[in-house]
């Protein structure tokens, strides 16, 4: 299983969770559910004290996470045991002092080793990329580059050396929900077209399924975390049945588009 | 240096969102740093707004007390705005203003850089936003009112440990979300490649005048460097001269809270390791899975878990030594440097003044430490006095 698998004849629907809010119980139930509910790829949050990429909603996730004693280690054994259980392709998402501490190879090894597909490290741009990128291409998880607004002459470098899928940022500042997102999404990704096959996926930002079938129609995925992890905020260890009705909804919105 | 790498240290580990940002501002600063006129109204600036160059001063008092070597005090204190860090942000503000931005963003911990920024921001007509942490906010309420006066709007930082790195973290949000119009103002050297390269080109100052100043007086270089590192602006300033002088001692004081045995300390090198955060590689206080630590100084400008990455390359090849001074011997230097020399340094710089304490003493009467004294400490006296059981209000 690859990644891009997500992307097979379809507008692919990525979500985001940071494990171990409320506790690491109730992300594999999320896990399983969110599944159930159409996901197609998701994305596994390793907390960080300090997420500097991440808005006051996902930042608070963190927070409880942490205080619950998660650690990078409870987290592989949490993926270990529940993998077997999943179809969709898994990628975490951190940031580079969790992978670094713990040693790269090590960190991307133990990922490969327990069903891990990618992994999206939000402080490491291409300039940097090479240290984490290279040990990734030999244990076979594809280290997911992201694309901003901000972007522009740096789109071919970064695009032409993608692997798996493209994070396209939809808008400036940190993650959380907007009510609208003023980007030319379509302009972006026909530059990324004009470099490389490789699906891309849209997220920041878009928290309704009516936003994340509009993005769709310009991109091959979107990407929700905020208005998930706000579920989970609201709702913590129940959240399981909030979550999949809104994943259930977002998905449909996307098939019929 | 190139790539922004001091050895294995240094880099450029922020959001894609920002990288055309700092490639823009590494341009500019290329092309300006040499350029006469940039040079010119800087030095002009230096000189006639910010009261350079700051005196070297002989405590001969204070010599003569510790019996050894005989020690200098560079006067950052007497700058515009009370501490060395008028130096840095009177380059990047003009700076700034070449490029075209019409706002300016910073973090602050004591304050005295946001009170800095603020004031660079009202003499050059830019529209200043700060960010700072609520416990600083606290800790140092007198600067958020100068900040709020000069024109700033103080924002108080409550996520994480609300203090320094709350602070940095919070004004990289704001910066990714608002770039063409907005310079951020980083106030040590410290952050992504530029930065480390630019405030300890801007902060050389410090070093170029102790040098031609030493010389001077002395007809020689000085023996030992002293100064405070938390980021390590200062320290770098007034170091930088002095790298190739190879007999020249550098020390870095960090702020070791209640002891690097204790959870509550900030002294990086000697309890940190090697890390990516904020930016850049270099040492951080952190837990074994990566985690930042929430330090502790009595120092809200040196209560930061990490340190340059110029001063981590300089700790690897031995050229620096880096020394950690507790809260006590912080406060006992502070009342110290006041009651003998009738000069109130800045908590941060009394880390440095403690550290001479110890030194002098053990040096010859013919060799020379200078202190650079960063800062005034007029802002830390409501919390010294409560640090010794005396409630002021400010």
């Amino acid at each position: 299983m690859r990644t891009a698998d997500a992307f097979n004849n379809k507008k692919a629907f990525i979500s985001f969770i940071t494990c171990g809010d409320p506790n690491l119980e109730t992300t594999e139930e999320l896990l399983l559910t969110m599944e159930k509910g159409g996901v197609d790829l998701i994305e596994l949050g390793i907390p960080f004290s300090d997420p500097t990429a991440e808005g006051p909603v996902i930042q608070g996730a963190n927070i409880r996470a942490l205080s619950t004693g998660v650690t990078t280690d409870k987290i592989f054994d949490m993926v270990r045991r529940v993998r077997p259980k999943l179809t969709v392709p898994l990628v975490f998402m951190t940031y580079a002092n969790v992978v670094f501490s713990y040693g790269i190879e090590r960190f991307v090894k133990t990922s490969a080793e327990v069903g891990m597909n990618g992994i999206i490290l939000p402080d490491v741009p291409f300039e940097e990329k090479a240290e984490f990128s290279e040990i990734c291409d030999k244990y076979g998880i594809d280290f997911i580059s992201l694309i901003a607004p901000t972007s522009e002459d740096r789109i071919s470098n970064i695009a032409k050396d993608a692997r798996g899928f493209i994070y396209l940022v939809s808008s400036l500042g940190v993650t959380g929900m907007r009510s609208t997102i003023t980007t030319d999404i379509g302009a972006i990704v026909e530059k990324i077209r004009e470099n490389t096959d490789i699906p891309v996926a849209v997220g920041f930002g878009i928290s309704t399924p009516e936003q994340a079938a509009n993005i769709s129609k310009k991109c091959d995925g979107i990407i929700i975390g905020s208005a998930i992890v706000r579920i989970i905020a609201e709702h913590g260890e129940n959240a399981v049945p909030y979550v999949y009705d809104f994943v259930k909804s977002v998905k449909e919105a996307i098939l019929n588009t | 240096m190139s790539n922004g790498k001091f050895g294995i240290h240094g880099g450029q580990y922020i959001p894609e969102t920002l990288m055309n940002a700092v490639i823009e501002l590494e341009e500019a600063y290329n092309h300006y740093k040499d350029d006469p006129e940039f040079n010119r109204e800087l030095t002009k600036l230096f000189n006639e707004y910010a009261g350079r160059p700051s005196l070297l001063y002989y405590a001969e008092k204070m010599t003569k007390d510790l019996g050894g070597a005989k020690i200098y005090l560079k006067r950052e204190d007497l700058n515009h705005t009370g501490a060395h860090k008028v130096n840095n942000v009177l380059g990047q503000a003009l700076l700034a203003k070449k490029m075209g931005k019409t706002r300016v963003i910073a973090e602050t911990g004591a304050g005295q850089h946001g009170v800095a920024t603020a004031t660079a921001a009202a003499l050059f007509g830019l529209e200043c936003e700060v960010f700072m942490g609520e416990e600083d906010t606290k800790r140092q309420a007198l600067n958020v009112y100068k900040m709020r006066l000069l024109g700033a709007k103080v924002n108080a930082v409550k996520t994480g440990t609300a203090t320094l790195k709350d602070a940095v973290s919070e004004a990289m949000r704001e910066w990714t979300s608002r770039i063409s119009d907005t310079h951020y103002v980083l106030g040590s050297v410290m952050g992504p490649h530029p930065f480390p390269t630019i405030v300890r080109d801007f902060q050389s100052v410090i070093s170029k005048e102790i040098k031609e100043q030493c010389l001077e007086k002395e007809g020689k270089l000085p023996d030992a460097v002293l100064a405070c590192v938390g980021g390590g602006s200062n320290a770098i300033g007034a170091f930088y001269n002095f790298i190739n002088d190879e007999g020249v001692r550098l020390i870095g004081c960090e702020a070791a809270g209640r002891g690097i045995d204790t959870f509550e300390t900030a002294a990086t090198m000697a309890t940190g390791k090697l890390g990516i955060f904020h930016g850049m590689k270099s040492y951080f206080c952190q837990d074994k899975y990566g985690q930042i630590a929430p330090v502790y100084s009595i120092s809200a400008g040196l209560d930061y878990p990490g340190v340059g990455p110029e001063h981590a390359y300089l700790h690897d090849i031995g050229r620096a030594e880096y020394v950690p001074i507790t809260d006590d011997e912080a406060v006992n230097a502070f009342e110290y440097l006041s009651r003998t020399e009738g000069i109130i340094p800045a908590i941060e710089s009394s880390h440095a003044v403690a550290h001479a304490m110890k030194l002098a003493p053990t040096m010859d009467k013919e060799q020379i430490i200078v202190i650079n004294i960063s800062g005034r400490g007029d802002k830390d006296c409501a919390a010294i006095a409560r640090y010794r059981g005396e409630d002021i209000s400010e």
